[in-house]
């Protein structure tokens, strides 16, 4: 099967800045693909390379096959939905939604028919003759959506989508354009600096930063197998325990402790220990025996944070301070500060990092 | 006892507000009727009075024999020649001025404040003098002339003819249209041009639908600045153009000062300012906001 996006070797410049440093990419047909990291990273600037808005310095950048590297965008079967949605604001919603199709010579009353059908896919029916400022946040991002998807293009790009919207509106439409893609099977490449919004979404996710792909990879292997420090930080919350490999299943913490960790790293490697709070478990000092295959550290509780259906401890141990994370209980059961306690974690709960 | 926003209180908070509002703006409002509103009202009432044989104006025996005047060949002749040159002088200048705008108004801020200032420096030096500087250049022997001969279209006589008057418009009234256009241009949002062209426009398709509807305020603004002053002008036709193109502003001065003939001069006066109101109301009532 070709690819949808295939890109090879792309890199862009902007001057003296590199935007996007020597990528390879490929993005299947039919695949909700986030391209996710900090503003800046250069996921916006390949999007647009996709699109035809920049055009790569260097490399290949293939559409079903075909090299698209310098061919404008309306030219490209691909449409995008952009940030704050770009709607034309002299047009009322049908135009909008039928101006691709118009632009495409399609005769106006096809174009206005599919159009509709657009908007209603969009649950927007009732809503054709507004203009976009009499639309709420929400309606004008289901018109940025129907005005792109109404041309069935091959890939939609998506540009931070959901950026402008509030927490609970955001959380419904992740819902709805999941459904809606998982309906058209078209691929859709959506840019995101929401690292929950591309772990729920997403098929496969890519994580960029200063220009660099770091990791590709579905969401669940981005989580617990992160390629790097940066990744397993930036990817929710994580604890980086520094240490150096000692061999291939050991690694020597900063306090000399030997704790079980298997890595191909070669032995002296500085390396970290990502440990997710939540995979880190709280006991009283003393409690865990080493024998249960489990590796333990011991500490003092620092401090908690409430969180509602969680707590957060702080436990300070002899050289740093970690982050362990529990599901609520009744005040008189939690570990209160000035606690020892041990934390510990299984080797399969922990992953080493460079 | 607590001081608390009632009804009352709130009322009277509002009328304060309101007079303080009337006293800061007293000034200006008096200027404006002594010297606008108040001589505007004579030149009203002296259209509808009548010449005297001396060359004077009797105020009674009003009439409508100055505005009947305005059906005459000769200021009917006069008044669609200023029209058509004015209508020329507009066209020529959006045509000049829409790229120029679109392009400073997509540059950074360095080069586009430097451009800017470049469009504001004629500004600097007097309209008078900038326009005999136009007589020097289009002379019979003059720069321009001397170009064309070079080049071999032979000498031109651009001087005194309506071809000078209209370049002597444009150059003056050039800036007047860059402003607005620039400013319409500069607040579109770049991003609908990318999405034009993500939904199949071409460069083309793009201005016809997106950039073009959206500049509208500016190109309106802009072309009632240009259209306006170069209806009425008369410095510049004055100094270019010669005896045979008399224009409406010449013809006034000239029912002014020459045929004495006051009320012929204000009722001329009066219907161009109406017109030049009418264009106004017009660019209003479209939800400009760019003047």
């Amino acid at each position: 099967m070709t690819a949808a996006v295939e890109i090879s070797d792309v890199t862009k410049r902007f001057g003296d800045v590199v935007a996007v440093d020597n990528i390879d990419l490929t993005i299947a047909d039919g695949e909700f693909f986030a391209m996710l990291g900090p503003s800046g990273c250069g996921k916006t600037t390949t999007l647009r390379m996709i699109a035809g808005l920049d055009f790569p310095t260097e490399g290949s950048l293939k559409i079903f096959g075909d090299e698209v590297g310098t061919l404008p965008p309306n030219k490209r079967p691909v449409n995008t939905v952009f940030q704050n949605y770009a709607l034309f604001p002299h047009m009322s919603v049908l135009d909008n939604v039928s101006f691709g199709l118009r632009m495409q010579k399609v005769d106006k009353a096809t174009a206005a028919a599919r159009a509709k059908e657009s908007i209603e896919l969009v649950q927007l029916g009732g809503y054709e003759k507004r203009r976009p400022n009499q639309l709420s946040g929400g309606q004008q991002q289901r018109v940025a959506l129907a005005r792109a998807l109404v041309n069935e293009p091959k890939v939609l790009l998506l540009d931070e989508p959901l950026g402008a919207l509030d927490l609970k509106l955001r959380q419904e439409m992740q819902g709805e354009l999941k459904s809606l893609q998982r309906d058209l099977g078209v691929s859709f490449v959506f840019v995101t600096h929401d690292q929950e919004e591309a772990l729920t979404m997403s098929d496969r996710i890519a994580v960029m930063n200063e220009g660099k792909l770091l990791q590709v990879g579905s969401p669940e292997e981005i989580y617990e197998r992160p390629a790097n420090r940066f990744v397993a930080d930036f990817i929710g919350q994580t604890n980086l325990i520094e240490g150096t490999v000692a061999d291939e299943t050991t690694i020597v913490l900063t306090n000399g402790a030997r704790v079980a960790a298997p890595s191909d790293h070669a032995a002296g490697t500085a390396v970290a220990l990502s440990l997710r709070p939540e995979r880190a478990t709280l006991t009283p000092a003393g409690a865990v025996e080493a024998a249960d295959g489990r590796t333990s550290v011991d500490g003092v509780i620092a401090g908690v944070t409430y969180l509602g259906n969680a707590l957060v401890y702080d436990v300070a141990l002899d050289w740093m301070t970690i982050e362990v994370r529990e599901e609520n209980r009744p005040a008189g059961d939690r570990p209160s500060p000035g606690d020892r306690v041990a934390v510990s974690w299984t080797t399969s709960d922990a992953s080493v990092v460079v | 006892m607590t001081a608390l926003a009632t009804p009352e209180f709130e009322a009277a908070n509002e009328k304060q507000k309101r007079r303080r509002g009337l006293l800061l703006a007293l000034p200006s409002y008096l200027y404006l009727i002594v010297f606008f509103a108040f001589p505007l009202l004579i030149v009203v009432l002296y259209s509808f009075a009548t010449r005297n044989r001396f060359g004077g104006t009797d105020l009674s025996g009003w009439n409508l024999d100055s505005y009947a005047r305005l059906g005459e060949p000769i200021v009917r002749t006069i008044l669609f020649r200023s029209l058509g040159l004015a209508i020329l002088t507009t066209l020529i200048c959006l045509l000049l001025a829409y790229p120029f705008a679109y392009f400073l108004a997509t540059r950074g801020s360095t080069i586009r404040n430097v451009m800017l200032v470049f469009v504001m420096i004629p500004f600097w030096s007097n309209f008078l003098v900038r326009n005999y500087a136009w007589r020097v250049l289009l002379g019979n022997d003059g720069p321009f002339s001397q170009l064309t001969e070079f080049l071999g279209f032979g000498e031109t006589r651009v001087l005194f003819t309506p071809t000078a008057v209209v370049i002597g418009l444009v150059y003056g009234f050039l800036p007047f249209m860059i402003l607005p256009l620039y400013a319409a241009i500069e607040r579109i949002d770049g991003r609908v041009l990318e999405a034009s062209r993500d939904l199949y426009a071409n460069g083309w398709q793009t201005f016809r639908h997106v950039l073009w509807p959206l500049s509208r305020s500016g190109v309106i603004a802009g072309s009632i600045l240009v259209f306006v002053p170069s209806l009425g002008a008369y410095v510049t036709p004055e100094i270019l153009g010669g005896a045979k193109t008399t224009l409406l502003g010449s013809y006034i001065v000239s029912q002014f000062l020459e045929a004495r003939n006051w009320p012929a001069g204000a009722a001329v006066s009066f219907v161009l300012m109406t017109v030049m109101l009418g264009a106004t109301l017009v660019y209003f009532r479209s939800g400009g906001r760019n003047l």
